[in-house]
């Protein structure tokens, strides 16, 4: 019990402070601001072309593509407020050896490593975010309350997904150390989720949903949240939010004991 | 005897940039496998009915997005990024005091990359092609040397863009973020997320009016071997060189009045 507090308390120190140094630079809130509404403002322009030849994209309809969308801008979202941050950080530790510090701090590694800093800037983009997934799914009627239930539990699953992704990504470095921006190649290959994975051709479908799970990160929780969501899906979605957090935990604990510190 | 001199310089600069380049070539790879978007693209693009609207056939997407997944490849920019580290950290000073202006080290260091990435983009073309041998085909010499060229002339307009946001850094210790804006347009106007004849004919004009169709658009159409005006488009991307060329030059001289070596 008094673990957990303890963890709460440095959760809350590790927050304060960084939110602190982040708001010495104002202007980012304007940058942020002004690249989350043309990044939407962009990706419904190209959803509205893609929609022009018929009234489905790979069976979903517009007001399903939205939630889809929404889903996206969410993820990306908490990726710039939590994971980026933090997670393209692991490499700079490496490099210059001040991964040795960390672990020997009297707080699990993982969680440090995970939730050191955190960054207001992706917070537009979580408010625009949910902003579109409501009115999107209003549109294609008013969910019911165990429809949201599910859809926010499928929606949790998906973060496990995405924080374990980036984190198995970021902790390759401890082999690779010059691997600087594997995290980028992820964040560029995840644009995928920004349409429902039904509409690429059925070889790219099996990649997306076995080898790289793009479909569990957005796909799944927009269907639930739609009232099309199955039991196959959200059983499937549950068990690789599962392997993939332990596949990442069991890394990290491997990949200690490959550290050798830097200059050594 | 300065042409000489001029060559010899060059000559320098390119090798040893190339031999760094080759020490990250596993950075590298990732980088290339960043670029996945056009691909992802042609994925939903290939999968709607929406190119079938606009008059365009299957294998005219599928050639125009591969060749907009080349020049992607071939004509990315980060100097911003670099130089935004190397003037926060005071590695520029020693850069001034060489009698060389510093940014023809970054655009050596830039064609270094693009040819390291020359093996890489092959083995990705040649696992494409297996994977889906219809993509491939094999561009006219005439299509395929005027590609070529666009795609430089592309990259050459492309870094005088970043280099007059680059020189804000003098300004701004965070210029980098400025990136992010003008990726926005990048983006969505280059034709790199959607063909431009699938665009309304307003927001074509608009977006022909912008320096970003002729990086992207135009030389990806000329290698897929469709009917473009070439003399126009030259003369496009020569004045908007001819326009971006001054001002990143009086931005640079009074940045450099500024700079005070931070952290010195």
């Amino acid at each position: 019990m008094a673990s957990w507090r303890h963890y709460g308390r440095s959760l809350r120190s590790f927050w304060s402070t960084s939110l602190a140094a982040e708001l010495e630079y104002p202007l980012n809130a304007v940058i942020e601001l002004v690249s989350v509404f043309g990044n939407l403002a962009g990706s419904l322009f190209v959803l509205q072309l893609l929609f022009a030849g018929g009234s489905s994209l790979g069976g979903w309809s517009w007001n399903g593509a939205l939630v889809v969308l929404g889903l996206y801008t969410l993820l990306d979202g908490i990726t710039t407020c939590l994971l980026q941050p933090n997670l393209s950080r692991i490499v700079n530790h490496v490099q210059t050896g001040t991964l040795d510090y960390v672990l020997l701090k009297p707080i699990d590694s993982q969680f440090w490593l995970s939730t050191r800093t955190v960054s207001p800037w992706g917070l537009p983009a979580i408010g625009a975010a949910l902003g579109l997934i409501a009115w999107a799914s209003s549109r294609a009627g008013v969910p019911s309350p165990a429809l949201l239930l599910l859809a926010l539990a499928l929606l949790l699953a998906s973060l496990v997904i995405l924080y374990s992704l980036w984190f198995v990504l970021a902790a390759l470095s401890i082999w690779f150390v010059k691997v600087w921006n594997a995290t980028e190649v992820l964040r560029q290959t995840l644009v995928a989720g920004r349409y429902p994975v039904s509409a690429y051709p059925p070889a790219l479908r099996l990649v997306f949903t076995f080898v790289l799970p793009v479909a569990f990160l957005t796909t799944v929780p927009a269907e639930a949240l739609l009232g099309r969501g199955s039991l196959a899906w959200a059983g499937g979605s549950l068990l690789a939010a599962i392997l993939c957090f332990g596949g990442s935990r069991l890394l990290w604990l491997h990949a200690q004991r490959f550290y050798t510190s830097a200059s050594s | 005897m300065r042409v000489r001199h001029g060559w010899r310089v060059a000559r320098a600069l390119l090798v040893s940039q190339y031999a760094l380049m080759l020490e990250y070539r596993a950075e590298i790879v990732l980088w290339a496998l960043s670029g996945v978007l056009p691909l992802i693209m042609l994925g939903v693009w290939s999968g709607s009915g929406a190119g079938a609207g606009a008059g365009l056939s299957p294998q005219q997407i599928s050639r125009y997005f591969l060749s907009a997944f080349l020049v992607r490849q071939f004509t990315v920019v980060w100097l911003i990024h670099v130089f935004e580290e190397d003037a926060l950290q005071g590695r520029l000073s020693p850069f001034l005091l060489q009698p060389l202006a510093p940014l023809w080290r970054y655009l050596a260091a830039h064609f270094s990359e693009q040819a390291s990435r020359v093996p890489i983009v092959a083995v990705m073309l040649l696992a494409l092609g297996l994977v889906a041998p219809g993509l491939l085909w094999l561009p006219s010499a005439r299509s395929l040397l005027l590609g070529l060229v666009a795609i430089q002339a592309a990259f050459l307009l492309r870094f005088l863009l970043q280099v007059v946001v680059t020189t804000l850094c003098f300004w701004s210790e965070r210029a980098a973020a400025l990136d992010r804006l003008l990726l926005i347009p990048y983006l969505f106007l280059s034709g790199l997320v959607a063909p431009l004849e699938t665009f309304p004919p307003a927001v074509r004009r608009l977006a022909m009016a912008t320096p970003f169709p002729w990086m992207v658009d135009f030389p990806a159409r000329l290698l897929a071997g469709e009917e473009v005006n070439a003399t126009l488009g030259f003369a496009a991307i020569a004045a908007w060189c001819l326009l971006l060329l001054p001002i990143g030059r009086w931005l640079w001289l009074a940045g450099l009045r500024r700079y005070s070596a931070m952290g010195a």
